[in-house]
């Protein structure tokens, strides 16, 4: 059967977020440099969804984004697709990708996403139609910028407590 | 179809509720199957909630005026209706609250004020791993102020307590033993009797959390033996048909007077000086300042719609749509039910796992075919914890619910499966 409400759900559901939960990019944890790397834990409350995540910057560039995540198809794609676009960029790049897609999951369905600053990202623009799904799309985004900041601002080595809730 | 145990008049009962009548985007009819989160409203409830705002608002019990007598009188018998329902054994033993929170919380906290029963260092409170957030965090906050020790009941692998340990959990220590008659979660029903009277034996006092029971089970508390009777049953309004912004705490007269006020304020005083205050007999003692009215009056009008119909009627039902809803869900290739797969010791909210399916992914398929269904942690996060998951989804039934919605569900299960393109 297809009605309106079930095309919205293939622009929730596109090809390219299940291809994306289906085979993750760059998940598990890997070490972390006592300097150079922040880990932080977020949940959102509402549902239990959570991530850990580091970032490991270098010389002002993302080098390295890993995390272990439990949740639903948004949040594990998004988590995904967050390494594929902010992994090898300059801080300040990745802060601008940060904040396009943040920009689009905020927008109501309104916002035309650019495919090449968001490239697989775009596939989110159907998530931002339905309210109860955008805090799972932003949730390992959110985290990233909480750990950026934290190995930015030297928080890492005085072992700042990375809880945090979304 | 017709199943054994179904309310005869199914179809008149449905058409009481407006609700179902309502489509969804795409014209899909609803099938609500979120009741255990909350249930929906007859029309005599919105009736005679819109009525007497319409024709009877005035504060209660301090207006000198005729419409204020209406409201009183409106109010009080609200009161009563609700003693009815539950059997109380006088009706100024039943409180009302905001909700099964504030219920539970105004015990909690004034346990921990000085009092006949006051909790403090060495005491112990005893819960289960299968409550409700709402039973879990007012006992750790008072075992944390107090310097009291919460322990708690496990379960065993099929969602039941496991009570093997229940000589040594409940002892000469224990003050509190506060558990849910029926699990949100998991659907089973505790033995309340048999813990009781343990409970009592050491001179515990029994909270049980009524939020699930209330709403599927007869309850009948003065006919309970002495030793078999809660102390303290909480449960909420809206889960009875009735509207939101209203609970209801009963205890016995005995415990109550000997628990100190919980807010201070208008009603609960007797006379107030600047230097002190005397305070008001049960159940204005626990009532200060203007309560929810109408919200009481339409609570009361639920709990008269569902007496009515019969507890007893609506809990045949429930275990019938209960194991018609067993039978199906184990159908569905990879599904796994959490908690009992025996209707008749369990209530009417089954969880589940569907194998390479996230429960909000579930959820939005389904909503997507008109089905209504929670996912996440059901606020009972040891309880998911406790059976290795970190979600599941679940759909919960009620008087109103038909042998059709459970198909309904079934079948939007398996659209799931192959919408995820599972095989």
């Amino acid at each position: 059967m297809t009605t309106a409400h079930g095309q919205d759900l293939d622009a929730l559901y596109q090809e390219i977020i299940l291809d994306h939960y289906k085979n993750p990019h760059g998940k598990g944890l890997r070490e972390a440099h006592p300097d150079h790397t922040a880990e932080v834990h977020h949940v959102n409350p509402t549902c239990g969804d959570e991530v850990t995540l580091r970032v490991h910057l270098h010389d002002g560039v993302v080098e390295d984004v890993s995390y272990d995540a439990v949740g639903c198809s948004i949040s594990q794609a998004s988590a995904s697709v967050l390494h594929d676009l902010v992994v090898g960029k300059s801080v300040d790049e990745a802060m601008e990708i940060h904040q396009e897609f943040l920009t689009l999951m905020q927008g109501k369905g309104t916002v035309e996403p650019d495919e090449d600053v968001l490239e697989d990202g775009i596939a989110f623009a159907g998530v931002a139609k339905f309210p109860a799904r955008v805090k799972c799309a932003l949730l390992s985004w959110m985290a990233w910028k909480d750990a950026t900041a934290r190995v930015s601002s030297g928080a890492v080595a005085s072992g700042a407590d990375g809880d945090e809730k979304a | 179809m017709s199943l054994e145990g179904l309310l005869p008049e199914l179809a008149v009962i449905r058409k009481d509720f407006p609700i179902l009548e309502r489509t969804l985007a795409g014209g899909l009819p609803l099938v609500y199957l979120d009741s255990a989160n909350t249930s929906q409203k007859p029309q005599v409830v919105i009736d005679t909630m819109v009525d007497h705002l319409e024709r009877h608002n005035a504060n209660i019990a301090r207006a000198m005026h005729q419409l204020g007598a209406e409201s009183t009188e409106a109010f009080e018998a609200a009161r009563d209706r609700v003693a009815g329902f539950i059997g109380a054994p006088d009706r100024d033993e039943v409180i009302f609250t905001k909700n099964a929170s504030e219920a539970l919380n105004l015990v909690a906290n004034t346990l921990a004020w000085a009092g006949d029963r006051q909790v403090g260092p060495g005491d112990e409170v005893v819960i289960t791993e299968m409550e409700h957030h709402s039973n879990i965090v007012p006992w750790q906050l008072l075992t944390q102020r107090t310097g009291a020790t919460l322990r708690w009941f496990g379960l065993t692998d099929d969602g039941r307590l496991d009570l093997s340990a229940i000589d040594e959990l409940i002892n000469e220590r224990t003050k509190v033993v506060s558990l849910t008659w029926v699990s949100n979660m998991l659907g089973t029903i505790n033995p309340i009797a048999e813990i009781t009277r343990k409970a009592h034996a050491v001179g515990a006092i029994v909270v049980v959390d009524a939020s699930q029971a209330a709403p599927q089970l007869p309850i009948d508390i003065a006919a309970m033996p002495a030793e078999e009777r809660p102390d303290l049953v909480a449960f909420t309004g809206h889960k009875v048909v009735g509207p939101t912004g209203i609970g209801v705490l009963w205890g016995s007269r005995a415990v109550l007077d000997a628990l100190p006020p919980f807010l201070g304020g208008g009603e609960m005083i007797e006379t107030v000086r600047m230097e002190a205050s005397t305070y008001a007999g049960i159940p204005h003692k626990f009532e200060a300042g203007t309560p929810p009215i109408v919200e009481a009056i339409g609570l009361g009008a639920a709990v008269d719609y569902l007496g009515h119909i019969g507890m007893d009627a609506i809990h045949r039902h429930e275990q019938a749509i209960t194991g018609y809803a067993l039978e199906g869900l184990q159908s569905v290739k990879g599904l796994t039910v959490l908690g009992p797969l025996d209707a008749a010791s369990r209530g009417g909210a089954i969880s589940f796992e569907l194998d390479g399916v996230h429960p909000h992914d579930i959820a939005q398929v389904l909503d997507s075919r008109g089905v209504a269904v929670r996912a996440g942690h059901h606020c009972a996060k040891p309880a998911h914890a406790r059976f290795g998951v970190q979600s599941s989804t679940r759909m919960s039934s009620y008087l109103y619910t038909e042998p059709r919605e459970i198909d309904a569900l079934v079948e939007a299960l398996e659209y799931t499966r192959s919408y995820f393109k599972l095989d």
